[in-house]
């Protein structure tokens, strides 16, 4: 699973749960898949994430140093930055771990790469 | 313009692992490799919704449209499916060929939007989705729903030429525009060898629609 993904999912489906987001992640085991630097798509992709889940995920993969707390306005010519955020959302693939919802605490298990989202009958 | 040659891609594609022992309750059969390289490369040259776009794939399967669409210049490709087993086989595939950009979730299309973080999350959909013949009419357009609520440019998906003025009539409700790219005749049922004998081609129609003023 890429940081980027994690930025989308909730545990909104869980009956009763409000917001479900952003996840709690833990990640037991990550590797880095190096790819094709584009900053057009980063640029285009950055609008549609969570600046906080993005922080957040840059704190569990030890890459705080790399995020700014705060979307700075001109990133489009942060080449800098937006190599970081290519790095960060779309290279780090994180393999063993889990997303726990912030309301209820229901674990969803990451395993061999895959976030499991499935959710029982007597959940929805 | 396409970043790779159309044979090449379908050399590729040859090269996609299948579902091992295909549930027929969930429709499990790919995308035959000839045709998934011809759509897709027809998607990149005629319309360019591949190309540094964030793609997700509706039932991915073993990965053929995901992997497809990541090998035309896909940004980054997201794959959503409901068996585990499917994904093991999609995993091992993306390992193998050592794609960087395709990642997938485990999970029920049926549930996403319900989630409106994924709304307008990706540029274009492919999905292949089942055909609703299994006790499960009309998934396919709920997979088709979905699409148009997860995309922000297009939604491209195949269908029984059967349901063509149904689709027309559906889409025209959501304010999208859907047009028919390419009629197929292909035979879905040769993944269950027990259905050999009197397994027959079927018409398959290609779609794609323009979500760019859709109003769900
Ligand atoms: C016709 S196959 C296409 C597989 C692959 N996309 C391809 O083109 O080779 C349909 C896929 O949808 C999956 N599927 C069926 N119902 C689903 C659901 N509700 N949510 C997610 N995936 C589903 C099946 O397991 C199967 O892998």
């Amino acid at each position: 699973m890429r940081l980027s993904t994690y930025n989308f999912l909730t545990s909104k489906a869980i009956k009763g749960v409000k917001v479900g987001f952003p996840l709690k992640l833990t990640i037991a085991k990550q590797d880095v898949v190096e790819s094709e630097f584009n900053p057009t798509f980063i640029e285009r992709l950055l609008p549609r994430l969570d600046w906080s889940g993005i922080r957040l995920a840059a704190e569990v993969a030890g890459l705080n140093d790399d995020i700014p707390a705060e979307l700075p306005a001109n990133v489009a010519e942060n080449e800098e930055l937006l190599k970081k955020l290519h790095h960060l959302l779309l290279e780090i693939d994180v393999l063993e771990g889990q997303l726990e919802c912030p309301e209820t605490g229901r674990v969803f298990p990451i395993t061999d790469g895959i976030p499991n989202m499935l959710l029982n009958e007597d959940e929805v | 313009m396409a970043c790779i040659k159309l044979k090449k891609l379908e050399e590729y594609l040859h090269g996609v692992d299948t579902f091992e022992k295909p549930k027929i309750k969930l429709e499990q059969y790919i995308t035959p490799p000839h045709i998934a390289s011809c759509v897709l490369y027809n998607i990149q040259t005629l319309y360019g919704d591949i190309e540094g776009k964030y793609v997700g794939d509706l039932g991915c399967g073993s990965g053929m449209l995901s992997i497809g669409s990541f090998l035309l210049g896909a940004g980054m490709t997201t794959g959503f499916e409901i068996d585990d087993d499917a994904l093991n086989i999609f995993q091992t595939n993306v390992t193998d060929m050592e794609l960087p950009g395709i990642d997938c979730v485990l999970c029920d299309v049926l549930t996403l939007s319900n989630n409106e973080k994924w709304e307008n999350a990706f540029d274009t959909i492919v999905t292949n989705p089942p055909f609703g013949t299994k006790n499960n009419s009309g998934i396919d357009m709920l997979f088709v729903q979905t699409g148009v609520n997860l995309a922000s440019r297009a939604v491209y998906s195949f269908h029984k030429s059967s349901t063509r003025d149904y689709i027309h009539k559906k889409v025209k409700d959501w304010n999208v525009k859907g047009n028919v790219v390419a009629e197929l005749k292909y035979n879905i049922d040769t993944s269950y060898s027990f259905h050999k004998s009197k397994s027959v081609d079927i018409n398959v129609d290609f779609w794609r629609f323009d979500v760019s003023e859709k109003n769900l």
